[in-house]
């Protein structure tokens, strides 16, 4: 029996139960739009984060202190050994470093006048800016100035400003924090959140002031500009060697923006899994449902089945028949369904446009394979059914 | 041709075994036109079934065109009733999806014939039974006569050796009965082993050869000759010799 003769005869014994058929196909075609639209949606989750990185420059190295394995999971926890003001001095003359930055972090609550705001406060210089590659709305960034001197300068985050000055001018105003008191010479263009702080949200001041303020000794991480990307690498090395001998342990970890990207796509994608797990629920259901049909089919068709064997059909063109019946029913399916999931996907971009989800082509691949297997797999019972069929009794049942 | 050596089918229901064919010893020539009669029950289908490589015999041989089928394996069974067997049922069992040109291309779709080819080969086979007229009608829109010659022509298309049909004329009236009976008849006279249940004494008396079963036994073969009554031989061996009141279809 010729393939397309096959495909043809499966695909006549459908068109005569429309209804059926149509229910089925419409089965499987929502278990694999959800497959589609969920790993789109899991797809744009990872896009989205993997943008955020490259915002956050995409050259930096984060030093912090502690031992971490940043191999897998992100590098949280483990023994502090502290990092000082003069590791970030060592770490900032290294060859390959362009800039780096301090950073002391503490939360607090900034006063003008009667309102009040707690924020985090972050000590740094004022590298921080191009480290950052932050913007300026109004004024400027903290002044370039000897880390040993602190200063009264802040410069605050828009939503701070926003939230503190209602519309007001701040540039020049006094605020307080704690018993301190600073002087506003610029305000951050609006950035939003950036995974690790809403920096929308925070103050800035020097770093000499900030660990005055907050009575710290140590700093909580250096941020590192590399000269190049290809040198990323290398530099990590640099500054891993240079803080082994300046603490002489191994005690601090420097994480590249590959690693933690790294470390947030591999959560992402046991996200999208997980969501592909779900969905995949539905396309089982589904699955049962062909398998149904098709046995109910099996059933309702003994006669024409007595009568294929009577006139020479073979067992396994029997079986490859009722097979091709289920697996055309899934396989329309698939193809309805990715269409709806595209469908689904475009329809929610438009109301959510920054949000950069799109059925990655593996997926729709991946879909249309699993619509394959879904009504191989659920076919094959029903199939066999039928090619067990005596065709004696078959025939004798009309 | 054919060749039954005390063929017994035992049906097991439950506890209790059923006998529908006890010892049959048969031969059948080729060109034969046999008519198998006999009570319901007498296992006149079982009997045809056995013929038709669609079941086997529980014990005993059986010799078709010098192969003993029951050894054979299932998928040579297939092929031997794709190649050597054609099926005519009382109830036609066409596909009513499929036009009439559609049901008689079947059994060459499963042989894997070209699309033209069947097409081909359809058309002239309704063209022989008379229903090229209604090559495109789906068997709800034929009459029963037209259905039962639909179906002889799925059965004959892919030129058989035997032709097996179980009361075709069950569900006709006599004027299709008899145009299908005349049908039949005229590709026996081309050469087609014919053999045919039925219930009626009239279609029956059109045979060369009448083989009646009783509880699963043969009871009697008459032969009858042009010129002679009856006459009773039990194994049935005399040739056939050609009718001279069938023409050719
Ligand atoms: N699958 C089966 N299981 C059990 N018994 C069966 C089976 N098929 C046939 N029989 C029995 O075998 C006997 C012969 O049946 P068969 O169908 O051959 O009779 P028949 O001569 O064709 O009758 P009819 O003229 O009514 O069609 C009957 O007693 C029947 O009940
Ligand atoms: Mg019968």
């Amino acid at each position: 029996m010729r393939f397309l003769d096959l495909l043809r005869f499966a695909a006549g014994a459908l068109r005569g139960h429309r209804l059926r058929t149509g229910l089925s196909v419409a089965g499987v075609a929502v278990g694999i739009a959800a497959v589609v639209a969920l790993t789109a949606l899991g797809e744009g989750a990872r896009r989205y984060v993997v943008d955020q990185f490259v915002a956050l420059g995409s050259n930096l190295l984060i030093v912090l202190p502690g031992k971490v394995e940043t191999t897998g999971a992100a590098p949280f926890g483990g023994v502090t050994h502290d990092l000082t003001i003069d590791d970030f001095r060592a770490v900032e003359r290294l060859p390959r470093v362009r800039r780096a930055a301090p950073l002391v972090v503490a939360t607090d609550t900034v006063h003008f006048q009667d309102r009040g705001r707690a924020v985090p406060v972050l000590g740094t210089t004022a590298a921080f800016a191009a480290v950052r590659q932050l913007a300026v709305a109004s004024g400027e960034f903290l002044p370039p100035r000897d880390l040993d001197e602190g200063g009264n300068e802040i410069v605050l985050g828009m939503k701070v400003a926003d939230e503190l000055f209602r519309g007001a001018n701040p540039l020049g105003q006094v605020v307080r924090v704690g018993s301190w008191r600073f002087r506003v010479v610029g305000v951050l263009a609006p950035r939003g959140r950036s995974l690790t702080f809403d920096i929308d949200d925070d103050v800035f001041v020097s770093v000499r002031t900030a660990m005055r303020v907050f009575n710290r000794s140590t700093l909580f991480r250096i941020l590192v500009d590399v000269r190049s990307h290809p040198e990323m690498q290398a530099t990590k090395h640099d500054v891993e060697a240079l803080l082994r001998e300046r603490h002489r342990a191994d005690d601090v970890t420097v994480i590249t923006q590959d690693a933690l990207l790294a470390a947030f796509s591999k959560i992402l994608d046991a996200l999208t899994m997980a969501l592909v797990g779900i969905a995949s629920v539905s396309l089982a259901v589904a699955g049962v449902g062909i398998m149904n049909v098709m046995l109910v089919s099996v059933t309702e068709r003994r006669a024409e089945i007595g009568l294929l064997k009577a006139v020479g059909a073979q067992d396994g063109q029997v079986l490859a028949a009722f097979l091709a019946e289920a697996v055309l029913l899934a396989l329309g399916g698939g193809v309805a369904g990715v269409a709806l999931g595209a469908g689904a996907v475009r329809a929610f971009v438009s109301f959510y446009p920054s949000f950069p989800a799109s059925p990655p082509l593996w997926a729709v691949g991946a879909a249309l394979g699993l619509s394959l297997a879904v009504g191989a797999a659920f076919g094959v019972w029903p199939a066999r059914r039928a090619t067990r069929l005596d065709p004696v009794e078959a025939l004798a049942g009309r | 041709m054919i060749r039954l050596d005390d063929v017994w089918r035992i049906f097991t229901v439950g506890d209790a075994e059923v006998h529908a064919l006890k010892g049959v010893t048969l031969a059948i020539e080729r060109g034969e036109h046999v008519a198998l009669v006999g009570p319901s029950g007498s296992g006149k289908s079982t009997l045809l079934h056995i013929l038709g490589c669609l079941d086997r015999p529980t014990r005993g041989r059986y010799t078709l065109e010098g192969r003993e089928v029951g050894a054979l394996s299932e998928a040579e069974r297939s092929l031997i009733r794709r190649n050597r067997i054609g099926f005519v049922f009382q109830f036609f069992h066409l596909l009513a999806r499929l036009p009439a040109l559609g049901n008689v291309e079947l059994p060459m779709l499963f042989a894997g014939v070209t699309a033209e080819e069947r097409r081909e080969r359809a058309a002239r086979t309704l063209a022989a039974v008379g229903l090229s007229h209604r090559a495109h009608h789906r068997p709800d829109q034929l009459s029963g006569g037209e259905r039962q010659r639909v179906a002889i022509a799925r059965a004959v298309v892919m030129e058989p050796a035997v032709l097996l049909a179980d009361e075709p004329t069950g569900n006709l009236d006599r004027a299709a009965a008899s145009e299908v009976m005349e049908l039949l008849e005229g590709m026996n006279a081309r050469g087609l082993t014919l053999v045919v249940v039925t219930h009626d004494p009239a279609i029956a008396a059109r045979a060369r050869r009448v083989v009646r079963l009783s509880d699963g036994e043969i009871q009697g073969s008459g032969v009858r000759g042009p010129g002679s009554g009856h006459d009773t031989t039990p194994t049935g061996t005399r040739t056939t010799v050609p009718d001279p009141r069938l023409g050719g279809g």
